[in-house]
């Protein structure tokens, strides 16, 4: 009889039952510490580096928020731009310099003061990258608020930075600009301590034929040094990054002692984490989930305010569409309600404008469009057009993007209420990447397509300035006094003035109708019911400094 | 045995050549590049020639290959598009991790694969036998990804025993001067890591391991009711050795060639990368990562990983080959 070989399993499987016995108890502890405790978040990935001015992918921006402040920053849970490390600043008449005095007493985790000449010092790091570092993927942001850099390649909004005093900095710029305020308080444009930007070789790398750029610093990976709320300790890539508290910062200090950015990308997975009490909170919940974590008393559900925009394009390049008729008549041919209402999991509201009501300058009293097939019919008619319309309808496969979770679903939809209200919609669709947005981009998607947004940064400039400011291939069309109003709104530094001017453009813009915006999105993120403190932001701009774990 | 040997290394340089030769060309042929992928809704035609310039994805295949292959002839796998760090550092914190996770799977699908197997060929056609069909063909036909889930569900959320995802508790602090986790934990002289690194490794073992326990326990199964019916075995019963003797000796020891065989290429398949169960434990390893990299389009990674990997695979056949000859006297000979 050979029970030799059960003679060897038995003993590893007693030995294994007291392995898990032994153990028991699967989550995470959020002991230890000096009083606040301990707190696991799960991102969806590991940063890509701790420097602000070189990310742009959602968990860099997360990680750096925490440990670096910038001049001015949000009010938590708004777009209203607030006193960070700067404590007021003015700009002058003709709005080209901007003032800013700074907070006294303040250190960087080095214990190096934070000064005048150290914001200049940041500003002009950022102002003369070279080379690989002067691409989109590097500095996106810089690029977006500022354009260029020194090498006048491109034109650039910054001039130069003066450091009058210790407290005092002016930063010059080329030419009149409000928003460039509210981009201040993006992750990208926080300041770093020189100190360890210097000995850590933060802007050091070589640049291979074959292998591209190779970051040699270690500034980004192992010595972020900024300001903030909480202090880099260590960062283990595809395990943790761990942060603790400042007890040197100079506003209120964090509460909880350790704070952890555990990496999870399966969506499933972080559910089943926060449920097993392995982490205590996460992001980008996914909208069926939603009601299972309501249904959990232990669990809860917190709303981040909709900071995207889905619409369809509407290219006045493809004739009839310059007539303003036949985008009214898009208009009522669309079912939107029924679409925000069916496909989007009770996450979506209807957008009536191309920006979300969070944001400043958004504008109550825009001309509103219904659902209205027979009015879409007589529009066309007025205009002059054959019936039924032909129009090429393009939307993107292989992607769900936050204000479009299944476009394919969306367009059937819009498709069928177009062919009820006087079009014959002729479908078309390429795969996200690499060539729907391409095509979008370059005008080539059809007289209509399916796009959406997501903001940058708390500014309408953001949003309509992005998109209607300039002439573009993807909504072909010359519209002098609307380009002319956007233009003055993004110089005007008077802030009431200018949300004013940024109300007259959505309503012009609605009238207008370039295109049919049609929801806004709110993301959520789930946490345990005992951590709370936690203010959920538009822009994603969102501090665990204010976080208490109740009970401990 | 060592010419043996030194031939089958010396193929290793025309396999691993023509292996890079097709992963190049093939990544290649995916549509979209590693610029659109990163850049997303933000992507411009000049952002995505910057990139494609940065990273010389605008030459002609054959120079980028040429390219490609010097650098990695002086040691250089490249420098991941997505994370900017070198492959080979990535490659050397994911490795470990799959190697721990392939151990753990190995030795639950052998411990428990061959009894089972050999309990099944000893009472032949009996509820044992058929038993041990029934639990294996469940092994194979459950999807991993669902016996995960379903291994999650009832040993933690539900039992609270075991943790879900990662390798090691986010509160336990420990160096990793291996990133082998188990030994680092007792580099560490930390016992109470020990455990919760093993804790880890249990479910995903398990979830992993279902399909080579099934696999391996049929392979025992039918090489034992080969070696069972043997002239031999019968002379052993009829010189009057007892039944145990019999096993040992004789049964057991000469079932083992294709069980060793099997297991060999089972880790070999299981070292590249066990991309579900990584998924849904979250476990760091070298599936997930290559399959990111296919998603994102890093070519650097996806080429040095897979050169690597392949070198794995060849590498843990040649010693399955050599073990096989170890056991196997009449091998050496020829």
């Amino acid at each position: 009889m050979g029970w030799r070989p059960l003679r060897l399993v038995l003993p590893l499987v007693a030995f294994a039952l007291v392995f898990a016995a032994a153990g028991c108890g699967g989550g995470g502890s959020s002991g230890g510490g000096d009083n606040g405790g301990d707190m696991v978040f799960g991102t969806a990935a590991d940063p890509v580096v701790l420097d602000g001015a070189l990310v742009s992918d959602g968990e860099s921006l997360r990680a750096i928020d925490q440990m670096f402040e910038g001049l001015v920053t949000l009010k938590p849970g708004t777009t209203e731009v607030v006193p960070a490390l700067a404590t007021s600043w003015k700009a002058d008449p003709a709005g080209t310099s901007w003032t800013f005095n700074l907070r006294e007493g303040v250190k960087f985790h080095d214990g190096t003061d934070f000064n005048a000449a150290a914001v200049c010092y940041n500003f002009d790091r950022w102002y003369n990258f070279k080379g690989p570092f002067q691409q989109q993927s590097a500095t996106y942001y810089w690029q977006t608020v500022f354009g260029g850099f020194s090498d006048k390649k491109t034109p650039s909004l910054y001039k130069s930075c003066e450091a009058k005093d210790d407290k005092t900095v002016v930063i010059n710029l080329t030419k009149p600009s409000a928003s460039f305020l509210g981009a201040l308080a993006l992750t990208n444009f926080t300041i770093a301590s020189p100190e360890a930007l210097k000995e850590f070789d933060a802007d050091k790398g070589s640049v291979d034929e074959e292998t591209g750029f190779k970051p040699t610093g270690t500034y980004g990976t192992e010595h972020p040094t900024g300001t903030g709320p909480f202090k880099f300790v260590s960062w283990t890539r595809g395990d943790r990054l761990v942060m603790e508290r400042n007890e040197d910062y100079w506003g209120d200090k964090a509460h909880i002692d350790k704070l952890i950015f555990r990496p999870i990308a399966d969506n499933a997975a972080r559910l089943q984490a926060l449920q097993n009490g392995e982490i205590q909170g996460y992001d980008l919940v996914e909208p069926q989930d939603i009601n299972t974590i309501k249904g959990d008393d232990s669990l809860q559900i917190l709303d981040r305010p909709a900071f995207n925009v889905g619409y369809v394009t509407i290219n006045q390049k493809v004739k009839p569409f310059d007539n303003l008729k036949v985008r009214q008549a898009v208009a009522a041919g669309l079912d939107r309600q029924s679409v925000v209402d069916n496909f989007y999991a009770g996450r979506g509201q209807l957008a009536t404008q191309f920006m979300p009501p969070s944001l400043e300058g958004y504008a109550d009293d825009v001309q509103e469009y219904t659902y209205d097939p027979a009015k879409a019919k007589q529009l066309l008619q007025q205009a002059g057009v054959q019936t039924p319309l032909k129009v090429d309808f393009w939307y993107p496969t292989d992607i769900s993007r936050p204000y479009m979770p299944d476009p394919k679903r969306n367009f059937e939809a819009f498709a069928a209420s177009l062919n009820k209200s006087g079009f014959q919609v002729v479908p078309h669709s390429a795969p996200w990447s690499p060539d729907y947005v391409g095509r979008v981009d370059e005008g080539t998607a059809g007289g209509l397509n399916l796009i959406g947004w997501t903001g940058d940064f708390g500014d309408p400039d953001n949003f309509i300035g992005t998109f209607f400011q300039q002439p573009t291939d993807q909504f072909g069309f010359e519209n002098k006094e609307l380009f002319g109003l956007l233009d003055r709104a993004e110089r005007e530094t008077d802030s009431a003035k200018r949300i004013d001017l940024y109300k007259e453009a959505n309503r012009e813009i609605m009238k207008f109708l370039p295109g049919v915006p049609y929801v806004n999105t709110e993301p959520a993120l789930a946490f345990n019911s005992n951590i709370k403190g936690y203010v959920p932001s538009p822009v994603s701009l969102e501090q665990f400094s204010s976080v208490e774990i109740e009970g401990q | 045995m060592l010419r043996f040997v030194v031939r089958r290394l010396l193929l290793l340089i025309p396999i691993l050549l023509g292996l890079s030769v097709l992963v190049f060309v093939w990544i290649r042929a995916l549509p979209g590049g590693p610029a659109e992928a990163l850049l997303g809704e933000r992507a411009t035609p000049e952002s995505i020639r910057q990139i494609e310039d940065q990273y010389g994805l605008n030459k002609p295949v054959y120079v980028q290959y040429w390219s490609y292959v010097s650098t990695v002839a002086r040691g250089d796998l490249g420098t991941s598009v997505t994370t900017r760090r070198p492959v080979a550092e990535e490659i050397e914190q994911r490795f470990p991790a799959t190697v721990e996770l392939t151990i753990a799977a190995m030795i639950f699908a052998v411990s428990l694969g061959v009894p089972l197997g050999f309990i099944a060929a000893k009472k032949y056609g009996g509820p044992a036998d058929h038993a041990s069909l029934v639990v294996t063909l469940l092994g194979i036909s459950m999807p991993i990804f669902f016996l995960a889930i379903l291994l999650k569900y009832v040993f933690a959320v539900r039992l609270g025993l075991l943790p879900t995802v990662g390798r090691i508790d986010p509160l336990i602090d420990i160096s990793h001067p291996t990133n082998f986790y188990t030994i680092d934990a007792l580099l560490n002289g930390n016992l109470n890591a020990f455990w919760d690194v093993t804790k880890h490794l249990i479910l995903p073992a398990i979830a992993l391991g279902s399909i080579p326990l099934a696999i391996i326990a049929r392979i025992t199964r039918a090489s034992v009711l080969d070696v069972q019916n043997e002239d031999y075995v019968r002379t052993a019963r009829a010189k009057g050795l007892s039944p145990r003797v019999v096993d040992q000796r004789h049964i057991f020891r000469n079932a083992l060639l294709p069980i060793v065989t099997i297991v060999g290429l089972q880790a070999g398949l299981l070292l590249s990368g066990a991309v579900l169960t990584e998924t849904v434990f979250a476990f760091p390893g070298m599936g997930t990562w290559l399959v990111t990299a296919i998603k994102g389009r890093d070519f650097p990674v996806l080429q040095g990983g897979i050169l690597f990997v392949s070198l794995i695979f060849v590498l843990i056949n040649l010693l399955v080959d050599v073990a096989y000859a170890f056991i196997n006297p009449r091998i050496r000979v020829s």
